[in-house]
């Protein structure tokens, strides 16, 4: 059995369990902390302190994602205190960067944003110095722009502690602190892989997707639930689809099988053949050897076919027909296409290329 | 895989083999990862390559390509030389062992290391750590399957993992990780010369009793042919109409000269895909398809977790999923398919494939299911082999090394293994028309070792001839030590420099897997 801690929080009785931080608690009770830093599934840091609560006999305010729970513990999550410490921080974060929402992708999906929204603050006391960095672009997959980051650390987290890709750190101290590869390199001139995890895990707009700009809203994009068409691993991903076009391709954290909303390169920035102009748009027919290929209509292309499969079976026998099915392709046309060579045609010839 | 993705994260020690894994399998590859830098776990990879794994690895053995069964039998030779294998398990769940004793017995670490290279103490420290870890995983992919004896490294990774009593327990297990999103579903679902859906064997009297009743047709009793003797028969003009739906052979099949007359030998060519390929270009028929985007289905991943597809944008023109390509030809050869939906096909494989039988779309709404699932109240299989292999005992095969089909000679002296780079997949396609792919990597490199690159008067960069028996191209040199002197690397996504003009088409006699690991090349300046 593991260990019960009886603790009140807000007010209420409530058992925990040995091991548990403050935050990890409030959520099991539906008691909203704000959070910034904290990135479940990697080391609680601390850094941010918005998630700052009241411990009665504490000596200062706590921050929650890493204070583990101890017995008798009372905590207080929304008092004037917490509130004005918590308004503080967000007023600092907001001043020292350009949190611009007019053009900002994470316009509405913004973690700083809804933060400014929840604490109601008009403008923040003190005067907005941004750090007035380049924003990099000189790869087409991951734009950077520095002068949005908060220096949480999340991207580095995701990068060393899930990924565990050890491209991202800190370098410099204080107000010129900040993100990135090695030696100050933009992602394109470093070891970086482009899987992206970082992007998930920006809770602002220093981190987007490149292609998506300007390419649809946070609110106006419908996410749907599917299957990487890449390798085996079989990642679950969220396409995010604007006007009939997938704009962009996020890892869903909810998924926990097989990937836990982590994405490869190949997922991720590589769908553009998707809505690509070459895809093939009719069906094609060249009628006679060394002629051309042509537009033809499916009523043609499948009378076209069945005339000549037909007739070579006549002749030559099933045995003298054969059919590569797709390792791409789904169960449901894998299994339909054995069994039309099966039994539509009578041949065994069938294969794919799992050897290749 | 005998085991789950996520067990991986948990396991004691990892033996990677034959699996550049953190390109080819990059989310899986965190999970090895994450095993060692925060769990502890040892990893052992065997590569005749430094691929990156290397670089979180406890030990690297780099074997001589096609040297791998020499390598597990002398790993085998110590554990059962060092009395430290599986003493209990191999007496209670197996069968075949004195054989395996006597086979391996001749393959002692001064031996292997003559054949493979790998010192004979690394060789020693990489069986004790595997033999005496509690829960161990062996990793596997085309590194290991893609040589003449692929059939038998497989066998040798499952002769030491039963030796030392890991598979069939969480966290242990053989685990190939397969290369293309549904290659497990394609060979699930009978897409393969010898078995119907669920792997039943065509040539059984029954079984097709079975689907002839299901089906409402005769049935072939003969086992066909594979893709390999395809072309072959249509190059002897046995084979004259090809109907392929969603392959490009024309890139990815070894010997491509064959390929190509074997192809434009036939009566009739049926190109079902995406983009008008390299094969689509020689079809009598080409036919539009939708891509996974586009339709509603699913895909059965590495660790048999069936998943679904989802339809996100409609399909450009006249673009048509396969199962309404398929159903529509079928209907016009007088064999009509009435289907309304992709889950009504789904329903009729529960019916056929008893190991698909609990896996319904309305399960799968919420998450993915692993098979074996024999009814919709089984929660799925998470590893197989619990208490008693499907055959009951687990056989031994007692396993001589075989060196590989080709040899380096003085003409021909470099060794030409090819593969896949993180950042495009298979023969380009798909990977070749995305922006970020083609910015990463753009070209076709040829990896050689500084050493071999200085004797060649090679730069980085500059442009190399590689020619092998059967044919010859050109591509820039990348001088690296991931390469071994004496071998070079190549991938096969880039069609200016489609490297199986130059590999071997011998094939594995069992799994008919051609040697693109093994071929004798000479590589001089352009």
């Amino acid at each position: 059995m593991e260990k019960k801690i009886p603790l009140n929080m807000d007010g209420r009785d409530v058992e925990a369990v040995a091991g548990q931080t403050i935050l990890e608690v409030a959520r099991e009770q539906g008691i909203y902390i704000p959070t910034l830093c904290h990135y479940s599934k990697t080391t609680n840091v601390g850094a941010c302190r918005v998630c700052v609560v009241e411990v009665e006999k504490a000596r200062s305010l706590v921050a929650s994602c890493c204070m583990p729970v101890s017995p008798g513990m009372v905590i207080k999550t929304d008092t004037a205190k917490v509130r004005a410490s918590q308004r503080l921080i967000v007023e600092l974060l907001w001043a020292s960067g350009d949190h611009n929402c007019l053009t900002c992708e994470q316009n509405g999906a913004c973690e700083l944003q809804n933060l400014v929204y929840w604490l109601g603050i008009e403008k923040p006391r003190f005067n907005v110095a941004p750090p007035g960095y380049e924003t990099e672009k000189t790869n087409t997959m991951i734009q950077r722009d520095l002068n949005k980051c908060i220096l949480c650390g999340r991207c580095i987290r995701a990068c060393n502690e899930i990924q565990v890709n050890e491209v991202l750190d800190f370098s410099g101290r204080g107000s010129r602190a900040k993100v990135g590869p090695a030696f100050g390199a933009d992602y394109i001139d470093s070891d970086c892989y482009f899987c992206g995890e970082c992007v998930d895990a920006c809770p602002v707009g220093a981190l987007t997707f490149k292609q998506a700009r300007f390419a649809g809203r946070p609110w106006e994009l419908k996410k749907i639930r599917t299957t990487c068409p890449y390798c085996g691993v079989g990642c679950q991903m969220d396409l995010n689809v604007y006007n009939d076009r997938i704009v962009k391709v996020t890892g869903n954290r909810a998924y926990e099988q097989p990937n836990g909303g982590s994405l490869c390169v190949k997922g991720r920035f590589g769908l553009d053949f998707v809505g690509h102009p070459d895809r093939l748009k009719t069906p094609l027919i060249r009628k006679e050897k060394g002629g051309e290929l042509a537009a033809a209509t499916w009523e043609e292309a499948y009378g076209f076919i069945a005339d000549k499969l037909s007739g070579i079976k006549k002749n030559n026998g099933p045995e003298s027909i054969a059919g590569f099915s797709s390792a791409r392709s789904t169960n449901e046309e894998n299994y339909l296409f054995q069994k039309f060579m099966r039994a539509g045609i009578g041949t065994n010839h069938i294969d794919h290329c799992a050897r290749l | 895989m005998t085991n789950s993705i996520e067990e991986i994260e948990f396991t004691d020690v990892i033996l990677a083999m034959g699996t550049n894994t953190t390109e080819n399998h990059p989310v899986l590859s965190s999970r090895i990862k994450r095993a060692v830098r925060q769990r502890g776990a040892k990893l052992i990879v065997i590569d005749p390559r430094e691929i990156d794994l290397v670089k979180y690895a406890t030990l690297w053995l780099r074997q001589k390509p096609g040297t791998d069964v020499a390598v597990l039998n002398g790993m085998m030779n110590i554990i059962i030389t060092e009395g430290i294998y599986a003493k209990e398990y191999v007496e209670n769940r197996t069968e075949g062992f004195e054989a395996l004793k006597k086979t391996v017995a001749a393959y002692t670490p001064k031996h292997v290391e003559k054949i493979s290279g790998v010192p004979a103490e690394d060789l020693k420290a990489a069986a004790r750590l595997y033999a005496k870890a509690n829960k161990a995983s062996i990793l596997y992919a085309m590194g290991m399957t893609q040589h003449i004896t692929g059939t038998d490294n497989v066998k040798s990774c499952a002769n030491i993992s039963m030796l030392c009593g890991k598979i069939g327990i969480e966290g242990g297990g053989v685990n190939p990780l397969r290369g293309q999103n549904n290659v497990q579903g394609a060979c699930d679902m009978g897409a393969l010369p010898t078995v119907f859906p669920a792997y039943q064997p065509v040539a059984n009297d029954e079984t097709r009793a079975k689907f002839e009743k299901a089906w409402g047709a005769a049935l072939p009793a003969k086992p066909g042919k594979t893709i390999v003797e395809i072309m072959d028969g249509a190059h002897k003009g046995e084979i004259k109409a090809l109907y392929i739906m969603g392959e490009n052979p024309m890139i990815s099949d070894p010997d491509l000269t064959h390929v190509e007359a074997s192809l434009k030998h036939l009566d009739l060519l049926i190109v079902q895909d995406i983009f008008l390929t390299e094969t689509a270009r020689l079809a009598d028929v080409v036919l539009p398809s939708a891509c996974f985007a586009e339709k509603d289905g699913t895909f059965t991943n590495t660790e048999r977790r069936v998943q679904r597809v989802r339809k996100a944008v409609p399909a450009p023109g006249q673009a048509k999923a396969d199962w309404e390509i398929i159903a529509g030809i079928s209907a016009k050869m007088g064999y009509p398919m009435n289907y309304a939906s992709a889950a009504e096909i789904m329903a009729e494989i529960n019916a056929v494939a008893p190991s698909y039988a609990g896996i319904t779309y309305e399960r799968l709404e919420k998450e993915g299911i692993q098979w074996p699932c024999p009814n919709t109240g089984h929660p799925g299989t998470r590893f197989l082999h619990k208490d008693r292999f499907s055959r009951g005992r687990g056989l031994f095969h007692a396993i001589e090394y075989i060196p590989p089909a080709e040899q380096t000679d003085d003409e021909y002296p470099i060794i030409l293994s090819t593969g896949r780079v993180l950042y495009h997949y298979h023969t380009g396609t798909m990977t070749r028309l995305s922006q970020g792919s083609m910015e990463r990597c753009p070209e076709s490199l040829v990896e050689i070792n500084p050493r071999d690159a200085e004797k060649l008067g090679i730069e980085d960069g500059q442009t190399v001839k590689v020619t092998s028996r059967r044919g010859t191209l050109q591509a820039k040199a990348k001088i690296t030590t991931r390469s071994d002197r004496g071998t070079i690397f190549m991938n096969f996504h880039f069609h200016e420099a489609a490297v199986n003009f130059l590999t071997n088409p011998a094939l594995d006699p069992i799994g008919k897997i051609p040697e693109y690991k093994v071929c004798a090349v000479r590589v001089e300046a352009a």
